[in-house]
């Protein structure tokens, strides 16, 4: 951007060659993305602490470059569907972040309007599917989706993020081996942090590698990445996303990642399961650090228009919390508004009292 | 008029619907090559040119694809899922109730769901408690469900082809001792709304209200009734559950003053406790003798012949509870 390319020295041509051969406005719009996730789930954390945010929060920091390298290569026409911790797919995907942080608020300008929350964030405008809180409810459901482009006969994807937890039950083999068999163009992430909620995925998973589960399904390709380097998870999804267009079969990418804060905002980063020290050790390989670091040398950006770029989140996500507080709270009707599509039956019938 | 059995009912509404709707597609255990565990869908695949898309043949894992019916229905398509019967969409109670039901509202009303589950639910001849049991209730008390139990053919027919045009999710539990009964079928295109009871029988001394094959029972037990004490009972069929049609049993019951609920499921917390709650509290002063129930006894099915005769409801226990509420049965 700034630096102009013909004054890169050698170094910096290295650098420069590990990019992907993405321009220079893509990787900066990837550096951003992941630098407004960090400030978005920070200002959440302080929101949540004083009580503008309610229920369950789970925070994303340490995960960005997993989110910014599996959606950022998307088409529009394509779709996404994640679990609960799903703030910042959705900040990735293109929902306003005022729109994210009003739902976090519950308030009618929230992208499900306030009837979601924290871990039901949907925009059917731009194919965001939510959102979904019961581990591994949505993983059959990504198939589906796949079975409809199948159906009419598209080249879209459907892109399907989950936790590492979710190898371990039922829908999970039950939708890889349909999403095989019937050859489903979808794109599997499984978000590996090591941990589900407090439990380490090697103490209860049967297996070393997760993407090896794949292999029991024949025509799933899967494969290991750093999940921690957005362009080694843009690589290999890229390439995830290609097949699917293309050969119409589905693959999982094991995104090997970190969060740095607890499992939601209920519980405190580091304790009873993992030590304050394992913690730091993997902020040493901050995603957006590192990134940082190598669009410098490469002379993509310099420090100066980093912090630029940081103020300039740091404003987007004040403002996002200042919306959100002055949208309105949902209005008592609006609880029988979309139970279901046509009126709802006796709502005064069986009021209970209200 | 056509005079078909219930399953020919049902596979006419398949196939109707699905020539007329190319979105609409059916996917469930042994549909397709197999023509259908109990042949609702027999001939579907080949009338559709062999297309596996329209009429798909499942592992056995409802988890699974009833949560694909979901994400199907979500990006655009009208899924028909079967289940071989309801007692495995237990299997599928998280896609259904944690996925189908709620996606509307918690999407803030930007993914309605429109899905048809369907298949035989209720007991049929000796197969024991895990394949002998009644869904109705489960499913009726989740709201972003519609739950529909038809009793004959022509309501089998109207009813499903209603649910497959309904935006939501709609559970179409066929009886699976009643996929052989015969009846009138309107010919040409014949729609039964969700949500309307029907009077299958005129009477003003009671009213007996059941859904399902229990509308059979009541009715013979409406004969019964005329024949040994010239009672004139009324037969208000529910065929939807939910959303119930209360005030077609609440304008019998303030006609008849005595109402019996017949249902085959678990009394606990049942069909029938409900509508005995509504009817209390909506016309308590139309009421002459408390509410009756008559259910299946509150115990897993067992497999003895003889026993699971006793724990199945039949005519002659709406017959003395019919006579319990026209206090006949006093001494």
């Amino acid at each position: 951007m700034a630096t102009k390319s013909e004054t890169r020295d050698e170094p910096g041509s290295q650098a420069r060659a590990d990019l992907l051969g993405l321009d220079d406005q893509e990787l900066v719009r990837l550096l951003r993305l992941m630098m407004l996730g960090r400030r978005f789930e920070e200002k959440a954390a302080e929101s949540y602490q004083v009580g503008k945010i309610g229920g369950f929060c789970h925070l994303y920091m340490g995960q960005e470059a997993v989110a910014v390298g599996t959606i950022s290569p998307l088409r529009d026409d394509d779709y996404v569907i994640t679990a609960y911790r799903d703030h910042v797919q959705a900040l990735v995907r293109g929902i306003d972040p005022r729109a994210i942080m009003a739902e976090l608020y519950g308030r009618v300008d929230g992208c499900s309007k306030g009837m979601g929350g924290s871990m039901h964030l949907f925009d059917r405008s731009l194919n965001f599917m939510g959102g979904h809180a019961i581990v591994g409810s949505h993983v059959p459901i990504a198939a589906g989706v796949g079975y409809a482009i199948r159906y009419r006969d598209e080249d879209r994807v459907c892109l399907c993020l989950f936790g590492d937890s979710v190898v371990n039950g039922g829908p999970f083999h039950e939708a890889f081996n349909m999403a095989a068999k019937f050859e489903l163009p979808v794109v599997y992430v499984c978000e590996n942090n090591d941990y589900g909620m407090g439990t380490d995925i090697h103490r209860v998973a049967a297996i070393e590698n997760l993407a090896d589960r794949a292999c029991a399904y024949e025509g799933m390709a899967s494969v290991t990445v750093n999940g921690m380097d957005v362009l080694a998870v843009r690589q290999a999804t890229q390439e995830a996303i290609d097949r699917a267009r293309k050969e119409h079969l589905p693959s999982l990418i094991e995104a090997r990642c970190y969060r740095y804060m607890g499992h939601s905002m209920a519980d405190p980063s580091h304790g009873t399961y993992r030590t304050r020290q394992e913690v730091e050790k993997h902020r040493q390989d901050d995603p957006i650090l590192t990134f940082h670091k190598r669009l410098v040398i490469a002379g993509v950006i310099t420090d100066e228009q980093y912090d630029e770029f940081d103020q300039e989140a740091i404003d987007r996500v004040e403002k996002a919390a200042e919306f959100a507080d002055q949208s309105p709270k949902p209005e008592f009707d609006d609880i029988y508004a979309h139970v279901y599509s046509d009126a709802f039956p006796d709502i005064d019938r069986r009021d209970a009292w209200r | 008029m056509a005079v078909i059995t219930y399953r020919e009912a049902l596979n006419q509404a398949l196939v109707e619907e699905m020539e007329r709707d190319e979105r609409v597609f059916l996917m469930g255990e042994e549909v397709g090559k197999y023509d259908g565990a109990y042949k609702v869908s027999k001939g579907l695949l080949d009338h559709f040119g062999g297309n596996e898309w329209r009429v798909r043949d499942t592992p056995i894992a409802e988890n699974g694809f009833a949560g694909m019916g979901v994400g199907a229905a979500m990006a655009g398509l009208r899924p028909i899922v079967e289940f071989m019967t309801f007692n495995f969409s237990l299997l599928a109670f998280d896609a259904v109730v944690n996925s189908a039901a709620k996606l509307y509202q918690m999407s803030g009303g930007q993914y309605n769901i429109p899905i048809v589950f369907r298949g035989p639910g209720g007991a049929a001849l000796q197969l024991a408690s895990q394949h002998s049991q009644v869904p109705d209730a489960w499913y009726s008390h989740v709201p972003g469900l519609k739950v529909v139990a038809p009793a004959t053919p022509a309501d089998a027919k109207g009813l499903l082809k209603s649910a497959v045009r309904d935006d939501d999710p709609v559970l179409v539990i066929e009886g699976e001792l009643l996929y052989n009964i015969k009846g009138e079928v309107p010919d040409g295109e014949h729609l039964v709304p969700i949500g309307k009871a029907d009077v299958k029988r005129e009477g003003s001394d009671l009213t007996i209200v059941a859904h399902s094959k229990m509308v059979h029972q009541a009715l013979q037990a409406a004969e019964t009734l005329k024949k040994t004490h010239g009672l004139e009972a009324e037969v208000v069929d529910l065929r939807t559950l939910r959303p119930l049609d209360i005030d077609a049993v609440l304008a019998s019951v303030r006609k008849t003053n005595r109402v019996v609920v017949v249902e085959e499921g678990w009394p606990f917390a049942g069909i029938g406790a409900q509508v005995a709650d509504d009817v209390q509290r909506e016309a308590f002063d139309s009421l002459d003798a408390p509410v009756a129930r008559v259910s299946g006894l509150d115990v897993p099915m067992p497999y003895a012949r003889n026993l699971e005769k006793q724990v199945f409801p039949e005519a002659a226990h709406v017959v003395r509870a019919a006579e319990h509420v026209c206090y006949l049965d006093e001494d």
